[in-house]
């Protein structure tokens, strides 16, 4: 009986800690939600936002933010390099991925280990590296360059996620196709890549998440007419924190849970593919 | 080494992006590592001064062509704005040398040649009459150097050319690695406590509950970290949520709201909740795998639950604390961000170091031996990582 | 470097930027090829920033053509020497503090301007005669006194509020955190005018080891307490936010946010250091140097001057432009008393000597960080 008693406490105690633990997960974001709704520039909860009162709510840093022309301009500099970054880093990062999935890649654990390194290189190294080798040959403050680095940083992700696509790959089907006379360029678009695009896809996903995440670079390599979104947010944090900031980040909430649901749904289409 | 076939077209479809990564990153990389022990710059710029100098063994003054040439590459660095590259190094040696430098550049070309160059330097600025700054010229000549290494560990070279701990109050980065080290290892451990429970409750839930908490750390995951690190400051700040919160309970009185961002405080619990994910994640891949008929059996057998846990969850979790320990350990000593904005003096870590050298001190040398040490540090573990558990089976969300 | 002169065409200015984006290739603007005439400039951000924007970049381009690209930074030498160092210099014209331009001129990292070929006076004075003494050196002239005072929010202030510099450094009277800017300029001369140095003697203090070691020492004592700022904004916000019970600042930062944003903040004038902003320098090795030739002239014009203090009280080092201060553009305040040059405000105020700082700022940065790291 007293056993009982403190298995069930036990068993208590642990569903209250994973609820605190979920709730330090998810509250600091869900909290931004409300704020940035504020009609007040603070940052904290006025007592006519708590009474749920309407005229305590307003959509005034959302105005904000899309008259600000910094703002609009961050957008299409974050698209611009981006989109041209995920582009070159899922191209890359697919081809590889093709070698590194065929048995007879030699040295594999060495080549992986080399592709996937910018990912776990501290930002700031790359960022001083990159900072001094792309001024020292003329890139620095340019679009290239930045495309270039966010590139390299993307494409580790697009070689993980192709890779776990491709494990679950049935080479006969390879096979199958050759022996039916398709040539390999034409067996890898009619049979492979329809197979694994989902993890291309959800890579290429990911590569562009991390250009649209990224800061420190930026910070280092970029000038005023390269300035992207989580740089002008940068400056937001460290110099003068408005409501615009978190109006800004509920758009990035909506992006990254956008991004969430699109890589979930393929991953269950590429699981059902098989 | 055979280049057809199979393994031909393996090699050829990695070789694009071994090259792109090799010219974008690797390349980079090593620019960085070359700064940190060549130095050309003043070897560069004053080649002759050096020439004189050398032979000269700091002993009285050195000769008048010494003097001579650098009344005459002094003013010229200046006019090709390469004067800077020379002040820099040289005031590092010994400070107060940018001036000195700078001040004679300028005033060398107007100021009335004195019989002698050692004459009309010494006028412009009595520092030319002491051997210590022509040493520190010398020694900024040389175009390798330890010396940022050195500087790094906190080493000094004697005067009697051995080489000694710095004094204790400018011991500041093996200090500083050393927070750096503990501060990550506090991280991950939190992130062992809060992450094990819940990657375990999310592996033993049914499958749409399991889906749902899957989806509670993965929203974070995906969430910028800029706006994980605006959402803390909004937390934690004095007037911030929390601390209203706590004042509106009655909790803490108004004029004693809590302290708990611009210090360690706020780096160690906005790091915490950044890389949670990281942990969690591999734990409950390891975690799913694991039949729960194991842990009946093991009931069956008489074990009680602690006991079970310990002889029979825990050894089968272990990969996956290792791969979520390792990562997060990684991604926490390279980290910059989030102290930067929430660590205020006293949560700045080795990364924030660096980056002070590279814009602000200018020491790029310095930032360069720190960069890889802190480099070597982060291949090691990576090694470690991969030995254990394996690049390729490494996964996201 | 190496980027083309861009020709000057005020058809081309900026008709579509969002179109010339999207066509124009990301190589195409790695060679920095702007189509329309344009030059950055660096200053501090904030309300200043958008003083300079109203009192003048406006009519400026309106009179040019040539666009305004505007960049914020917290002051220091960095990262000019840096860009001039890498050989990749793209920013035009900064607003240095004083000393940092005495600095920089020396190094040969900016272009001297010479004074006295800047634009004259209202009257036509000639420009040596209209900028105030120690107003200007050898490198170009000042552009505005400024003030670095202390402020609190009455907000957060009740019963009898810190009057003195001293105040600012009792902990015991005063329990809270304060604000102080991340550098040694002014913050030595706070710590020695609060540890009792006359204020004729706070350099000569300063001169000396002893006299250093008793301006940290008197840090010390608070050093615990202070979150340290970089940026000019960040105070006000600070004080609002009751982050600090009070702050360093830039008195003009405080001054907007009293009138514009109504913030209930008080500025303690005892023991002000009073500075000049300025020159406005052009980095050497830029590729738009006419332009910025013209832009800075176009700053030196006392009309600029003084229209910038319609917005912001900072006061006009030429006196000629000193006649044209009013009131305030938007709230009618009279902008006079709330200078920081305004005899009420002047009872206790230190001259900041930018010479003595162009001698040791850099010694005093490296001591500065160091002791912040301990």
């Amino acid at each position: 009986m007293n056993a009982l008693l403190v298995r069930r406490a036990g068993h208590y105690g642990f569903i209250a800690f994973c609820a605190a633990a979920f709730i330090f997960l998810v509250a600091p974001i869900l909290v931004i939600v409300p704020l940035s709704f504020n009609a007040e520039p603070y940052f904290t909860f006025t007592e006519g936002m708590l009474r749920l009162d309407p005229d305590a709510y307003s959509l005034r840093w959302y105005r904000n933010v899309v008259e600000d022309e910094a703002w609009s301009r961050a957008l299409v500099n974050s698209l611009i390099i981006g989109s041209a970054a995920t582009l070159l880093a899922t191209a890359l990062g697919t081809l590889a991925a093709l070698g590194l999935a065929s048995p007879a890649m030699p040295g594999r654990a060495l080549i992986t280990g080399i592709l996937i390194s910018p990912m776990v290189t501290p930002i700031i190294i790359v960022a001083v590296g990159m900072f001094f080798f792309y001024s020292s040959i003329g890139l620095g403050q340019s679009y290239t360059g930045l495309i270039l680095a966010h590139a390299a940083l993307g494409a580790p992700f697009v070689v993980i996620t192709v890779t776990a696509t491709l494990s679950g790959f049935d080479r006969t089907l390879l096979r199958a196709a050759a022996s039916l006379g398709a040539g390999p360029l034409r067996s890898f678009f009619r049979v492979q890549l329809p197979l694994i695009a989902p993890g291309v896809f959800s890579g290429g996903l990911f590569a562009f998440a991390t250009s649209f995440d990224e800061v420190v670079v930026v910070l280092f390599m970029g000038g005023l007419e390269q300035r992207t979104i989580p740089r002008q947010m940068w400056s937001g944090i460290r110099e003068q924190i408005s409501p615009s900031i978190l109006a800004v980040a509920v758009f990035l909430i909506a992006f990254a849970v956008l991004a969430l649901f699109t890589v979930q749904w393929l991953r269950q289409r590429s699981a059902e593919a098989r | 080494m055979q280049l057809r076939g199979p393994r031909a077209t393996a090699v050829a479809l990695t070789l694009p992006l071994l090259a792109f990564i090799g010219l974008s990153f690797v390349a980079p990389l090593g620019t960085l590592l070359s700064k940190s022990a060549y130095e050309p710059n003043v070897a560069n710029i004053l080649p002759r001064t050096l020439a004189a100098l050398d032979g000269w063994d700091g002993d009285g003054l050195p000769p008048e062509a010494a003097f001579a040439s650098l009344a005459e590459e002094l003013p010229k660095a200046r006019q090709e704005r390469t004067l800077v590259r020379v002040a820099g190094p040289v005031n590092r040696l010994k400070s107060g040398m940018r001036r000195v430098l700078t001040r004679t550049a300028r005033q060398v070309e107007k100021a009335e040649y004195a019989g002698s160059w050692r004459e009309t330097l010494i006028g412009i600025n009595p520092a030319w009459q002491e051997p210590d700054t022509w040493l520190a010229i010398q020694a900024a000549g040389a175009r390798f150097t330890l010396r940022h290494y050195l500087q790094a560990l906190d080493l000094e070279r004697r005067p009697d050319g051995g080489i000694g701990l710095r004094s204790e109050e400018s011991r500041i980065y093996m200090p500083l690695l050393w927070r750096t080290l503990l501060v990550s290892l506090g991280v991950t451990l939190l992130c062992l406590a809060i992450g094990y429970p819940i990657a375990h409750l999310i592996a033993t839930s049914p499958p749409k509950r399991s889906n749902l908490l899957l989806l509670m750390v993965l929203v974070p995951f995906w969430t910028s970290l800029l706006v994980r690190t605006t959402a803390w400051i909004v937390l934690l700040q004095r007037q911030g949520v929390i601390n209203s919160l706590l004042v509106a309970l009655g909790i803490t009185p108004d004029s004693e709201r809590l302290e708990m961002i611009y210090n360690m405080t706020g780096t160690f619990t906005a790091m915490t909740h950044v890389l949670l994910p990281f942990m969690v994640l591999p734990l409950y891949s390891v975690m799913r795998s694991i039949p729960p008929t194991h842990m009946a059996a093991a009931a069956s057998l008489g074990a009680n639950p602690v006991q079970g846990f310990m002889r029979v969850y825990l050894p089968q979790t272990l990969p996956g604390i290792g791969a979520g320990g390792l990562l997060v350990f990684i991604l926490a000593i390279g980290y910059y961000i989030t102290p930067a904005l929430v660590g205020g003096r006293s949560g700045q870590l080795i990364s924030n170091m660096i980056a002070y050298h590279v814009q602000t001190s200018l020491n790029w040398g310095l930032a360069a031996a720190l960069s890889s040490i802190l480099l070597v540090a982060v291949i090691g573990l990576y090694l470690i990582y991969s030995r254990l558990i394996g690049i390729d089976r490494m996964r996201l969300g | 470097m190496n980027k083309p002169n861009p020709v000057p065409s005020k058809v081309a200015a900026r008709p579509n930027r969002a179109l010339r984006w999207l066509t124009g290739l990301p190589l195409a603007m790695a060679a920095g090829a702007l189509a329309a005439e344009s030059i950055t400039v660096v200053s501090w951000g904030g309300s200043y920033a958008r003083a300079c924007v109203e009192a003048y970049h406006k009519a400026f381009t309106a009179e040019t053509g040539i666009e305004v690209l505007l960049e914020d930074y917290n002051g220091g030498l960095a990262q000019v020497r840096a860009q001039v160092d890498a050989g990749a210099v793209h920013w035009d014209v900064v607003d240095l503090e004083m000393a940092d331009g005495k600095l920089a001129c020396d190094e040969g990292i900016i272009e001297p301007i010479d004074s006295a070929q800047l634009p004259p006076g209202l009257n036509g004075e000639a420009p040596m005669d209209d900028y105030m003494p120690g107003a200007v050196s050898e490198c170009g002239p000042g552009a505005l006194f400024y003030s670095t005072i202390y402020a609190y929010n009455t907000r957060y202030i009740q019963g009898s509020p810190p009057t003195t510099i001293e105040d600012f450094f009792d902990l015991e009277k005063f329990p809270g955190r304060r604000g102080m800017r991340r550098s040694p300029l002014a913050n030595l001369e706070f710590a020695l005018m609060a540890d009792g140095v006359p204020l004729d003697q706070v350099y000569a203090v300063l001169d000396t080891e002893a006299g250093l070691e008793r301006a940290f020492r008197k840090l010390d004592s608070i050093k615990d307490q202070v979150v340290w700022w970089e940026a000019g904004a960040q105070p006000p916000q600070m004080l609002a936010d009751g982050e600090v019970l009070m702050s360093t600042a830039y008195n003009g930062r405080i001054f907007n946010a009293q009138v514009l944003e109504r913030q209930p903040f008080v500025i303690v004038w005892d023991g002000q250091v009073l500075d000049i902003d300025g020159p406005l320098a052009i980095v050497s090795g830029t590729s738009r140097l006419e332009a910025a030739r013209q832009f800075v002239r176009f700053a030196n014009r006392p009309t600029s001057m003084a229209y910038v203090s319609k917005y912001i009280s900072y006061s006009p080092t030429r006196e000629s432009a000193k006649a044209l201060v009013d009131k305030h553009w938007e709230t009618g305040i009279d902008m006079a008393p709330h200078m920081p040059t305004a005899p009420e405000n002047m009872k206790r105020a230190l001259q900041s000597d930018w010479r003595w700082w162009s001698d040791h700022r850099d010694e005093m940065n490296e001591r500065f960080s160091a002791w912040l790291i301990r």
